[in-house]
């Protein structure tokens, strides 16, 4: 095993981890302050990729094709909170069975209107190629990928630990009751933040139709590594989502490359092994 | 300013409060004494609206706002100091300030920092490195920063040392000369009776005994009764 074998597939982690950030830093913040567990997360990525779709084959912009997905899955978002899941506030049981009735809705809307065959989300040129290092090929998509994960990741950073609004969403995942107590407007908070994760997964879906492409099923495939991510990196933690997205990025890619027939031993074994030594994941709160 | 009355609150299918009514003027300090278990935080949350009342009815200045939510409660100029503190954990001493300004009025996180100077040296550390007297402190701050006019304490002495409950008492009896308006829950009798214009006993959700302080400090038979205050000979 060459030292390039090593830099290509540390590489491939770590641009699979950039994109199950994207789509595991709303779910991880939407069940702190909320402690909704979004089955219907995984849709959101799907849609977001299908509808990118749409958009560039009618206008063939490629950044384009990725904010209206990420928009139009903002709106359904904040229809399913303020609509179903706030009436449902505090019942965890029927908010997990809501998501996953919106889940299955939305895979067999997707069925509906994009039908059963995979697609690749065309990209545009200055995003197509490689670059090369001596021997080492990276495709200027996954670097892309992983800019876009960074971009993001510090504007989320700045806006939680830099600005009142981000200190009330942390407040309200320390503590909801008491955040309303002190008059911050948690209904509005949840809202939010909730709109934000769906705009996030489905920007998400966007890039990652680029890649890892748009078909029946990928909503189902994707969602348990979000879980993971969240699961290992602790829940409502934004380092947690980021550390966690990357632990699970490279552990899948090494895992596939080296164990193909083990690939889901490798990824969920850490996982097992780090909830036994840190229930609450390795940034939670105890 | 405040007017409860005749409240039930129920923790799921148990029936905590059976009828409870009082009411506290502008300005006056009004203590709700009892022991543990006997309803007097099931009180103070039906009055913030984390519990509401399945009956009766809580109005605070002229509104009935019994199915208000409780961040609505606050803007209106209700502030709560919960029972065992609630900072939130994750955020500095100044974010916790900050995230509960609200209002007009006389309180910012100068005036704070200007009645609790050990939180303006603490102002960047997290809540959750704070002690346990230093939280307390936090927790009257933040509830001051939305400049209220009524303010609900839950047990603020409790697990304090006794230096540390003569100043929340000197603090309580800053801000009633200031003109708040407190229901104060507590289980330190002499604390309760020195800031209190009234007291009443709450015993299994239920209103016992209702007067002046010095009145309740004279009445063994209550105070051994519903209090566990052993009368001294």
């Amino acid at each position: 095993m060459t030292v390039e074998f090593w830099i290509v597939q540390t590489f491939n982690g770590l641009s699979y981890g950039a994109l199950l950030f994207l789509l595991a830093s709303g779910l991880s913040l939407i069940f702190g302050v909320m402690r909704i567990v979004n089955l219907a997360h995984g849709s959101y990525f799907l849609l977001g990729g299908y509808i990118a779709l749409s958009v560039i084959w009618r206008t063939s912009t490629f950044p384009l094709a990725l904010l209206a997905g990420a928009v139009a899955i903002a709106l359904v978002g904040i229809g399913m909170e303020r609509l179903f899941l706030r009436r449902l506030a505090g019942q965890t049981l029927g908010q997990v069975l809501m998501t996953v009735g919106f889940a299955l809705i939305f895979q067999d809307l997707a069925l509906l209107i994009w039908g059963g065959d995979p697609y690749s989300l065309p990209l545009p040129s200055w995003l197509q190629g490689v670059v090369t290092a001596g021997a080492l090929r990276f495709p200027k998509y996954r670097i892309f990928i992983m800019a876009v994960a960074v971009v993001i990741g510090a504007l989320l950073w700045l806006a939680l630990d830099r600005t009142r609004v981000g200190a009330m969403i942390r407040a309200a995942v320390d503590d909801a009751e008491m955040a309303q107590g002190v008059g911050i407007r948690v209904p509005t908070v949840s809202l939010g933040v909730f709109a934000l994760g769906a705009l996030l997964a489905a920007l998400g879906g966007g890039i990652g139709g680029g890649f890892l492409g748009v078909y029946p099923g990928l909503d189902f495939e994707i969602l348990p590594y979000a879980f993971v991510v969240i699961i290992v990196g602790g829940l409502g933690s934004l380092p947690g989502a980021m550390v966690g997205s990357l632990l699970v990025g490279l552990l899948d890619n090494f895992g596939k490359a080296l164990f193909p027939e083990l690939a889901y031993f490798t990824l969920f074994a850490p996982m097992a092994l780090i909830l036994a030594l840190r229930p609450t994941g390795l940034f939670g709160r105890t | 300013m405040l007017d409860v009355s005749d409240v039930h609150t129920y923790y799921g299918d148990s029936h905590i409060l059976h009828g409870v009514s009082l009411d506290v003027a502008p300005g006056e300090v009004v203590a709700i004494l009892g022991r543990n278990g006997m309803g007097k935080t099931t009180l103070i949350r039906s009055v913030v609206g984390f519990s509401p009342p399945r009956r009766g009815r809580v109005s605070f200045k002229g509104n009935d706002v019994t199915a208000w939510a409780p961040f609505r409660r606050v803007e209106r100029g209700m502030a709560l100091v919960p029972q065992g503190r609630r900072v939130f954990a994750s955020l500095s001493v100044r974010e916790n300030l900050d995230v509960a300004r609200g209002g007009t009025g006389r309180w910012d996180m100068a005036r704070v920092y200007a009645l609790f100077p050990r939180l303006a040296e603490r102002a960047q550390n997290r809540a959750n490195k704070l002690s346990g007297g230093e939280q307390q402190m936090l927790a009257i701050g933040r509830a001051l920063m939305s400049n209220p006019e009524l303010l609900l304490m839950d047990e603020p002495t409790e697990g304090l040392a006794p230096l540390l409950v003569r100043e929340v008492g000197r603090v309580i009896a800053e801000l009633k000369r200031a003109g708040l308006s407190i229901l104060l829950v507590e289980q330190n009798l002499p604390m309760a009776a020195s800031v209190a214009d009234r007291v009443h006993v709450l015993n299994r959700g239920q209103i016992v005994y209702s007067g002046r302080p010095a009145a309740l400090l004279a009445d063994e038979d209550v105070k051994s009764r519903y209090l566990g205050v052993a009368s001294t000979t």
